[in-house]
This record gives structure tokens, C-alpha cells and sequence, in this order.
């Protein structure tokens, strides 16, 4: 596997990540497979620094959602992606609430800065900061 | 019609851009073809039998002269001079170089229009209504309401890798002319007691392998909860709609195996969640959009009265004009349908043709029709004969909307790799037979299919076809009773197949007796089998 | 039963077989592989310039190679319904 990419400053928790299953509550890193439901870990997002999240097939949509559920229940800790993930995803997955990436195939760091200045506006609120365009339109209206 | 803002334009740029990335990279090898193909994909690049094929995204059918001239130009300059229109209202070219894709794309951006999501996993093109804001019939333009959902459905990080394709459709007309019950999620535009306009919205149609109708889940969105409750219902089905077969990972077979009041209890639930979290936009944005779609300024004293002296003008008026809210005005069913030509296909030159004709008779706009066709929505019926005569030149005005030869098919075994058996020859043999006696037949929808995907929409044939794969040979099922308007119902087979002449002649033995069944000469194909059922038709197949 | 090696390719699109020493444009140039197709395809999928790559069955005939399935009866000469389209080495009738 290849290295950690992570868009976080602090430094990274390395405590091994426990499976759902395993985890008992004050565990500080948890890993979710792509089926499990992550809102069973809302009443412990107050003692977990990282949430590993399985990407096992390309295909496999079901993380960004689980991203998206835990930072909406105001969960500011590591969430990672780990497994089958390209470079080009990482909008996707940023934007869903991912800050960590670790990728089966190396990601190019060059790729990577080029792939998240793309797109500088996005049409929908999503799970990072950014304003949807319908308010920037709203803001230049008003 | 629509017209970006700069925001719009910097991200069909900046998709461009990334694309151009993303080939270059590919094309030094520098990602791998499994990497690569979803982001094609994502992009509406297949690869087919004898090249790649791009499928070019009119979002709700609707495109301008400009547009239109630019089809055009791509078919000349990037293909080998035709396209063809599909039964989601998008436009696809078959003849397509990957090196090309990105300077092709550029030159779709630089008119307003794009590849995206016309493909892969991710929410494809919203379709709509051919004939809206000029129906008599609708309760509003339903495009407002697609061009909403269109902008929140691109590039949506939580939705691009649902378990399967997700197809949305909208109309703002009881008449459904955009087959609502037979999408991922149908929309229809309702009003409340106090004439506020919102939605009914309907989940869980489709066609393909296992056909289903869509369920109503609500019976009035207001438009406020509109993309939080959209939301909603795509999260449920990313989270639990299943992955571990392709052929049972579409929403209706989730809504299948809970039931649509459990599905619509978890979406409920769902919503509660993420309605407080500001997906929705203020009113403000709807009325931006919908300002845009102000209908053209229409001549309130054009006169109603035509010359219809000229019998194949008449006919063609009658059979390929539907009236227009507007009296002095018709709107025009282009057919692409001429018998014995590949149904859907048009010239670059019949591009530019209708481009022209769009600018100066219809109010500068286009529709694509899931059946195919093309239509110029507000044309005055002042001008009916002098477009007419143009459209006689360009071979374009073959007078069978709706009749046995205006018959869909999709591309079938001829272009596409997942076909099993070729579509296209079907059509043509059986356009040829029938146009003939078709005015006596009246409203007949044949629709034809290379493979169980369904794309030429066979269960919504009155009569439908199906090719397949009989131990090696090409063969075709009949189908009767299919219906994809607000009547929606789901063809189903008479009996064993047959092989290409043998389907033509089935086909015809179906008819003749239709003839002898029906109540009068008015009674629609439909409606007979619909009042005798299928056994005096499976009689006469098959003796 | 002889087999061929066939593809697209990556830039293009374009239906390709494999004619010996490099891929052709048209299936009369092709080569019948048999035992050593598996291998051929092991060294040319890991260059990832090929599409597709697949054996596909087909009978030597007086005019040359006739694909056994309509499919590849229709990738080598083009689209039935097109026959201004058609490629050589099969009549389109032969489809």
C-alpha cells in the first residue's frame, strides 16, 4: 500500500483503527467496512480522533455517504478513505467529508494539487466548507 | 431557454480541462485503463463495437439553433456525418477517437454543452416533457424544475458511485409524455388547494430485466424541501441499495424488497435528518432559472387559418402538428423516422437544416422526443407550409408521429457491444411493410430492443421487441400492451421467439388481427388488447 | 477450430486483429493464434494499449476468416445498416 495522502495539519493518530464490530466505547480509531452504518458511531464521535472507512472495489460508493453522516453529526476528527482510490476522486471524496487518503496505487502529489484547484465553485452544499453556486448568485443579488 | 452564468461555464470548463487531463495521462499510460474507463464513463465516452461512442447530454431535450449547428459540426468534423438522437433526448455519435474527446468537448463548452454523467453510476440526463411550455395541457414548463436538479445532480460527490444509473424524469402535464412511472424518480408538477405549484414524486420505474412501475412516495413536495428531499432518497439508495449484482442493484429492486411504504419511511427519516442542514436554495434561485424559460413572445393576432389544399401538406399537418396553447400557433413533430432509414439518425446537413428552421419559425428552440424525434415548439401555422416544404427537400417530413413506422429502436447489434441481436434492420422491415396502411391503423408504438437494457424501451411498446441471443443465432420476442404515458403499463411476451423474418411476420399477423377485433376503426391497437386480452393475438402467431 | 486475437485500439477506437507481427486494420490480414493466444494476450494486456483484447472462434473459408458470431461478423465489416460504412473482407450480407 502506499503512503498516507492527508489534508489535515495536525499531527496524524496512529492508533490502529478497530473494526465496528470490536470497538468499545472511549476507542479513539474505528474502521468501517463500506456496509456498516456509521450512525451507530454518532454517540462516540466524541472520544474517536480517526474513522477509517474500507473502499474495497472501485465501484464502491457507500463511504462518501458514511463520510458526509458523520461530519453532519459534527464529527471533526480524521475521516479516511483507505483501499481502492484513484487521484482523480479526491474532489469527491474531500468534499463528502474525507481528509485522509490511503490508496492502494501511490497518488501523485502533483495530480492531486491540480485535481483540487479544478474546480474552485461546486453546484451543492456538501459535507466540506464550500458554498454552492445558488448562494454566491443569492450574495452578488442581494 | 437556459443560458449559463459564469459559474455554469466554469465548471463545464474546468470539466473539460480535467478530462483533457485525464486522457493525456491515460494515453501516456500514466493510469490504467481500469482506473480510467468509470472516468470515461463519467464523461459519456463508451467504448463500442467498431470505436468509441459519446453520448452528447441535452439536458431536458432542449437545445437552440446554435446548438444544433454545432451537433452539426461535431458529426462532420469529429464523426462521419450523423448522430443520433436517443430515447432520453440526448444525442449520440458512434464513430468516435479518444485523442479527439478533448477538443471536441471544448468546442461543446464554448456553445454551452457537455458530456457529463451521461454515463456510469452517477444521476444521468433529467429528461422532460417535448412539448413543454407550449402544451396546452401543463400545469407549468416542468424544465425550471430539471435545469434545478440538473445543476444539483452534477458532479455530486456523495452521489457519483451509486449502485447503478439513476434516471430522473419530469413533467408538469397529466399527460405524460416524459414516462414518469418509468424512471428511477418521476416528477410531476401538482398544485395545492391554494394553486401553489409542487411535486408528486414517484420512485422505483424502469424498464430492462426486471420492469417495474414507480410507486408515489409523495403526493406534494413544495418546491422548498425540493433537493433535500432529492437528497434524501439518493442517500437511501446509496447506502442500501444493493451492490453485489448489476442486474439487481437499480432503486426499484430496493423499493421491490422493502416496499415502497418502507422505502418512503426511511426516506421520510432521512429527510428529517438533512432538512436542517441548508441544502435547500432560497426561492430566489427557481425564479432565476425560470425566468430564463419565459416562453417566446408569441403573436397574439397570428392568424389560426391554413390553406390545406396541398393533400400531402394537409396530411402531414394533421398527423405531425399538435395544437398550441397559443391559437395562431402549431407545435411540429420533425420525424426521423422516414421508413427504411435508421431510425433517430439525422445528416449534419438535416442538422443544420433544422437549425435553420428553428431560428426562423419556432422561437429558436429544438426539442429531442424519447421517441426519437425532433420538435419545433412554436412554430405559427401562418408558416406551417413554407417550413413543411423545407422539410420535404431535406427528406424530413414524413408524416407517421405516433404510427406504425415511427417505430424506436435502439442502436442495437449493428453499433453496440452489449447487444445480442441487431435492432435497427427489424425497424426498417417493418416501417417498409406497415406505412402503407398505417393511417388506417392510427396510433401504433412499436418499439424495438437489441438486449434485455432495454434502451429502444420495448416494454413500453404497444407492440415491443426484443432481440436476443438463441444459441448463437439472432432472435426476437414479441411483446404486446406496453405503455409508457400516464396509462403506464408493461408489455408482456405472447410466446417463443423467432428469427428476423419470422418476428416481421408475426408482427403482421398481430395487426390483421387487430383489424378484425377492434371496436371500430378508432379503437387504438392498445385499447383492443387492452378490452380482448392477449389469446386471440397469441392465436394468431402462433395458430 | 482456428482463432483469432482481436481489439481496439486505445486511441482510436479502431477494430483491430492481430495479423502476426502487429495488429491490422482488416480481418483477411489476420493470423489464426490457437496456442499461443493466451500468452500472446498475457504480454499485450499489461501495455494497456489494447482494449477488449479477445480469441475469438472462426472458419477458414475460399474467401477467408468468417467470425462465427454475428457480433464479430459485424466488427470486422461495420454496421449492416450502413453499408456505405463496409470494410472488405466480408460482404455485408454475410453478416
Amino acid at each position: 500500500m502506499a503512503e498516507v495522502y492527508r489534508l489535515r495539519a495536525d499531527p496524524e493518530h496512529t492508533a490502529p483503527a478497530v473494526p465496528l464490530a470490536d470497538y468499545q466505547p472511549g476507542g479513539t480509531a474505528v474502521w468501517l467496512e463500506a456496509g456498516d452504518d456509521a450512525r451507530l458511531l454518532v454517540p462516540h464521535l466524541g472520544a474517536l480522533r480517526r474513522i477509517d472507512i474500507a473502499f474495497p472495489k472501485f465501484r464502491e460508493g457507500r463511504g462518501y455517504s458514511s463520510a458526509r453522516i458523520l461530519r453532519e453529526a459534527g464529527f471533526t476528527g480524521e475521516i479516511r478513505a483507505v483501499g481502492v482510490l484513484y487521484v482523480d476522486q479526491l474532489m469527491f471524496l474531500t468534499r463528502a467529508g474525507f481528509d485522509a487518503v490511503l490508496p492502494e496505487t501511490p497518488i501523485d502529489p502533483a495530480v492531486a494539487e491540480r485535481t483540487l484547484a479544478r474546480f474552485p465553485n461546486v453546484y451543492m452544499k456538501a459535507a466540506d466548507s464550500l458554498q454552492p453556486i445558488w448562494a454566491l448568485r443569492e450574495q452578488s443579488n442581494a | 431557454m437556459y443560458r449559463y452564468d459564469e459559474y455554469d461555464q466554469a465548471i463545464v470548463d474546468a470539466r473539460v480541462a480535467e478530462f483533457r487531463d485525464q486522457v493525456e495521462r491515460r494515453l501516456k499510460n500514466e493510469i490504467s485503463e481500469e482506473a480510467f474507463k468509470p472516468l470515461r464513463l463519467m464523461n459519456g465516452l463508451y467504448l463500442q463495437l467498431h470505436a468509441y461512442m459519446l453520448r452528447v447530454a441535452i439536458p431536458y431535450g432542449t437545445v437552440d439553433s446554435r446548438q444544433m449547428r454545432m451537433l452539426a459540426h461535431i458529426a462532420r468534423r469529429y464523426d462521419r456525418g450523423y448522430g443520433h438522437f436517443t430515447t432520453r433526448q440526448n444525442i449520440q455519435y458512434n464513430w468516435m477517437k479518444l485523442e479527439e474527446m478533448p477538443d471536441l468537448l471544448t468546442d461543446l463548452a464554448s456553445v454551452e454543452m457537455h458530456a457529463f454523467q451521461t454515463s456510469g453510476n452517477c444521476i444521468r440526463n433529467i429528461s422532460s416533457d417535448q412539448f413543454a411550455a407550449a402544451a396546452a395541457d401543463e400545469i407549468a414548463d416542468p424544465r425550471p424544475y430539471a435545469e434545478l436538479l440538473r445543476q444539483w445532480s452534477t458532479l455530486h460527490p456523495e452521489f457519483s458511485f451509486l449502485p447503478r444509473k439513476f434516471k430522473i424524469a419530469v413533467t408538469g402535464s397529466t399527460i405524460d409524455r416524459a414516462a414518469i412511472k418509468l424512471h428511477d424518480i418521476g416528477l410531476e408538477l401538482v398544485q395545492n388547494d391554494a394553486g401553489e405549484i409542487g411535486l408528486k414524486v414517484l420512485v422505483g420505474g424502469g424498464m430492462g430485466r426486471t420492469p417495474m412501475l414507480g410507486h408515489v412516495i409523495r403526493e406534494y413536495l413544495p418546491v422548498a424541501d425540493y433537493l433535500s428531499y432529492m437528497e434524501a432518497i439518493l442517500r437511501v439508495y446509496n447506502r442500501h441499495g444493493r451492490r453485489d449484482n448489476i442486474y439487481k442493484a437499480r432503486i426499484k429492486i430496493l423499493i421491490n424488497d422493502l416496499g415502497a411504504v418502507e422505502f418512503a419511511r426511511q426516506v421520510e427519516e432521512e429527510w428529517a435528518l438533512v432538512k436542517p442542514l441548508g441544502l435547500d436554495p432560497p426561492p430566489s434561485e427557481l425564479a432565476r432559472i425560470a425566468a430564463h424559460f419565459a416562453p417566446p413572445v408569441l403573436d397574439a393576432n397570428a392568424p389560426t387559418e391554413i390553406d390545406l389544399s396541398n393533400p400531402d401538406f394537409a396530411n402531414w399537418v394533421a398527423v405531425n402538428t399538435h395544437p398550441h396553447k397559443a391559437p395562431g400557433y402549431a407545435i411540429v413533430t420533425i420525424s426521423l423516422k422516414a421508413p427504411g432509414e435508421i431510425p433517430g439518425d439525422a445528416s449534419a446537413d438535416q442538422m443544420d437544416i433544422i437549425a435553420d428552421l428553428a431560428q426562423r419559425y419556432a422561437g429558436d428552440e429544438i426539442r429531442v422526443t424519447h421517441a426519437q424525434n425532433l420538435v419545433l415548439p412554436h412554430v405559427r401555422r401562418a408558416d406551417l407550409f413554407d417550413l413543411w416544404q423545407v422539410l420535404v427537400s431535406a427528406g424530413l417530413a414524413t408524416a407517421n408521429l405516433d404510427r406504425a413506422s415511427d417505430i424506436i429502436s435502439c442502436p442495437g447489434l449493428d453499433y453496440c457491444t452489449l447487444a445480442n441481436a441487431r435492432s435497427i434492420p427489424i425497424a426498417q422491415k417493418l416501417a417498409v411493410k406497415l406505412a402503407p396502411q398505417e393511417a388506417d391503423l392510427g396510433e401504433l408504438k412499436i418499439k424495438v430492443s437489441g438486449c434485455i437494457n432495454g434502451c429502444g424501451h420495448h416494454h413500453a411498446g404497444h407492440i415491443g421487441i426484443l432481440g436476443v441471443d438463441r444459441k448463437g443465432e439472432e432472435n426476437y420476442q414479441l411483446l404486446l400492451g406496453g405503455s409508457g404515458a400516464e396509462d403506464a403499463t408493461l408489455a408482456k411476451i405472447l410466446g417463443p421467439g423467432f428469427d428476423e423474418n419470422g418476428i416481421v411476420t408475426a408482427v403482421e399477423k398481430v395487426i390483421d388481427r387487430y383489424k378484425t377485433l377492434r371496436a371500430d376503426p378508432a379503437e387504438r391497437f392498445l385499447d383492443t388488447y387492452r378490452r380482448v386480452g392477449a389469446e386471440p393475438f397469441k392465436e394468431a402467431v402462433y395458430g | 477450430m482456428p482463432r483469432l486475437l482481436t481489439g481496439n485500439r486505445l486511441e482510436t477506437g479502431d477494430v483491430l486483429w492481430w495479423a502476426g507481427s502487429d495488429w491490422s486494420l482488416h480481418l483477411r490480414d489476420a493470423v489464426a493464434v490457437d496456442d499461443e493466444g493466451e500468452a500472446l494476450i498475457a504480454r499485450l494486456l499489461p501495455q494497456e494499449r489494447i482494449n477488449d483484447l479477445v480469441l475469438i472462434d472462426v472458419d477458414a473459408t475460399p474467401d477467408g476468416w468468417r467470425p462465427r458470431s454475428t457480433r464479430e461478423r459485424v466488427r470486422a465489416v461495420g454496421p449492416s445498416v450502413r453499408p456505405d460504412f463496409a470494410l472488405p473482407s466480408l460482404p455485408v450480407e454475410a453478416i
